[in-house]
């Protein structure tokens, strides 16, 4: 185990690239699973409460898609630099792959919002006429109708996001956050060392390829019945 | 069970004020099919909207099953809208479930408990004739068959009103048909009080017991269908009974009467009901001096009664065709001369 680990594959240690392998994976992972989720809820806001929506609520609308335009026309590595303090206030540090996922979250939940805002809007009217006609609460029509329906367009929507994440974390990575991006930069950019800087690219084509395949098969499973 | 009151309603589109409903008022008692009929554009279903309270009227009263549903909080009208079924002409059913999980919806809603859930959906299934599909997709269904999932959905909760927004539109005349003898189902067999709408006057006809003619947002008829198919005053109703009933002279046989050169005049006669029993044409064809020719006739049934129309070429001298016209009008039969030569 110990000889494998310190294995040198284009010079660098099997063992550095796991270790860095494993930092894309939980930086990517991680901000996907947060940013859908806080990128769901922001959806939902637009949605509800934009004019003639379920709860309308214009000021509430006027934010959120301001908030959305603004994070959304910053370039991430800008991003990351500008929002530091609030990484440090939130992770205690602005280094390694957990501060990582403070910029991450907040650049692609907006990025997912918007995706996600598209297919929510994508329900017919009619189907959330007949919720509310059914007596169904907010709450109800969120979960019974709204989810259902846009399931299959969400995990597009996040395949989608992943492939922009696993961009952004290696930029994120070069500002200390490690993985695949840290690997190619600094092992093999700043090093010289060709054949490793072939290998991540290697990887990472290899990787948004399988992405983009699962996903699509997945959404394809849930919206098949359409 | 449903009483509309003086109810108004206006949309204002930017600048534009559209007068959805003005001063309506309509009542339907408990077992009624009772149908509103009106052009595009009519008010139809924002008139249907009032009863589950989709749309707030800006005055007037909403009273359904003795609860006046004007002021009520969101959690009590919730309450309410879940004893009204509604069936909507684009079906609006979720494309991720099954037949089986649609129909569940409503229960979900309740959180009634899996058993109840289970033998309930299979009661409605069987029902509207389904249990066989219980597992298919939505887009696996023809429109007959989504409807009736729409139909057992809007059922499932057990309603004592059922609403349908032109449930029929897009389906075509058998399937149409189909539809409407399960509607009439429900209405016997359960006790379901129905309120339809409809731009289609077979609807009328078929199912319906009361009927409301709407236009430009005001309802210009109301009654009976037998009575307001054969006696419709407003032109819309008329218009409307045409679609169904011929009381118009077939052109071929005006043509005809132009070569006629004896005195003669037409009449159109409509025998209701009883009426129909009574041998009047027998009666005027004995008149001396008087000769009956028949031009057209129809039989139409409605509301489990007869209707109907004849229409008579009487040849003779005026007097005696006078005559004629008390010995019809005696009986009681609906006359109206179209023609006199
Ligand atoms: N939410 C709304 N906002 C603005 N105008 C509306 C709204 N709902 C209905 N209207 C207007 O009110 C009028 C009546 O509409 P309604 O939908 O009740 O007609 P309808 O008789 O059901 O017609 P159709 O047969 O086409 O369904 C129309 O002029 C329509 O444009
Ligand atoms: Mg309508």
């Amino acid at each position: 185990m110990e000889e494998f680990l310190e294995m040198k594959i284009f010079k660098v240690s099997v063992e550095r690239l796991l270790l860095n392998g494993g930092q894309t994976l939980y930086m990517v992972g991680c901000s996907l699973l947060a940013g859908t989720i806080v990128g769901f809820l922001m959806a939902l806001v637009l949605v509800l409460c934009r004019k003639g929506g379920l709860t309308e609520n214009r000021i509430l609308y006027q934010v959120v898609n301001f908030y959305i335009n603004v994070v959304r026309s910053i370039p991430f590595i800008i991003l990351l630099v500008t929002i530091m303090p609030l990484t440090r206030a939130i992770m205690g540090t602005t280094i390694g792959s957990r501060a990582a996922l403070v910029p991450l979250v907040v650049y692609i939940s907006p990025y997912l919002a918007r995706l996600m805002e598209n297919s929510l809007l994508e329900v017919p009217p009619g189907i959330l006429e007949a919720a509310q006609a059914m007596g169904a609460s907010n709450w109800q029509v969120i979960r019974y109708f709204l989810v259902p329906e846009t399931l299959g367009s969400v995990v597009l929507a996040m395949t989608t996001g992943t492939i922009g994440l696993l961009g952004a974390s290696a930029m994120a990575g070069y500002c200390g956050g490690g993985g695949i991006g840290d690997l190619a930069l600094t092992y093999g950019y700043e090093k010289m060392n060709t054949p490793l800087m072939v290998f991540t690219v290697v990887i990472l084509v290899l990787l948004v390829q399988l992405l983009q395949i699962a996903g699509n098969r997945i959404s394809r499973k849930l919206r098949e019945h359409r | 069970m449903i009483r509309l009151e003086n109810i108004n309603k206006s949309f204002s589109d930017r600048r534009k004020v559209v007068k959805a409903l003005q001063d309506v008022s309509i009542h339907v008692e408990k077992g009624d099919i009772y149908g509103i009929i009106g052009f595009s554009g009519a008010g139809k279903s924002t008139l249907i909207r009032m009863v589950n309270r989709l749309e707030k009227p800006n005055s007037g009263r909403v009273v359904v099953d003795g609860q006046e549903l004007t002021d009520l909080t969101a959690a009590q009208l919730r309450k309410v809208r879940r004893k009204i079924g509604i069936v909507f002409q684009q079906f609006n059913l979720l494309e991720s479930k099954t037949v089986f999980q649609n129909v569940a919806i409503p229960l979900i809603l309740e959180r009634a408990d899996k058993e109840r859930i289970t033998k309930r959906v299979h009661e409605v299934l069987q029902f509207v004739e389904l249990e066989d599909r219980r597992d298919a997709y939505v887009s696996q269904l023809s429109g007959g068959q989504k409807q009736r999932v729409g139909i057992a959905r809007a059922l499932v909760t057990a309603p004592s009103i059922l609403l349908c927004d032109e449930a029929t539109s897009a389906l075509d005349p058998k399937t149409t048909e189909s539809i409407l003898q399960l509607l009439k189902r429900i209405n016997r067999e359960m006790g379901v009080t129905i309120l339809l709408i409809t731009h289609q006057m077979q609807v009328i006809q078929m199912i319906c017991n009361r009927v409301a003619v709407m236009e430009e947002g005001r309802v210009v008829e109301q009654g009976s269908v037998m009575g307001v198919f054969s006696r419709p005053q407003a032109t819309v109703t008329q218009e409307f009974v045409r679609t169904v009933i011929r009381d118009q002279i077939p052109e071929s046989i005006t043509e005809l009467l132009y070569s006629e050169r004896r005195n003669y005049w037409v009449d159109r006669l409509k025998f209701v009901g009883s009426n129909v029993k009574k041998p009047v044409i027998s009666e005027i064809c004995h008149i001396d001096g008087v000769e009956v020719n028949i031009l057209g006739a129809t039989v139409q049934e409605l509301e489990n009664s007869v209707m109907c129309i004849f229409i008579l070429q009487l040849i003779g001298e005026d007097d005696r065709l006078e005559e004629a016209e008390a010995k019809i009008d005696q009986a009681g039969v609906l006359r109206e001369r179209v023609v006199t030569s």
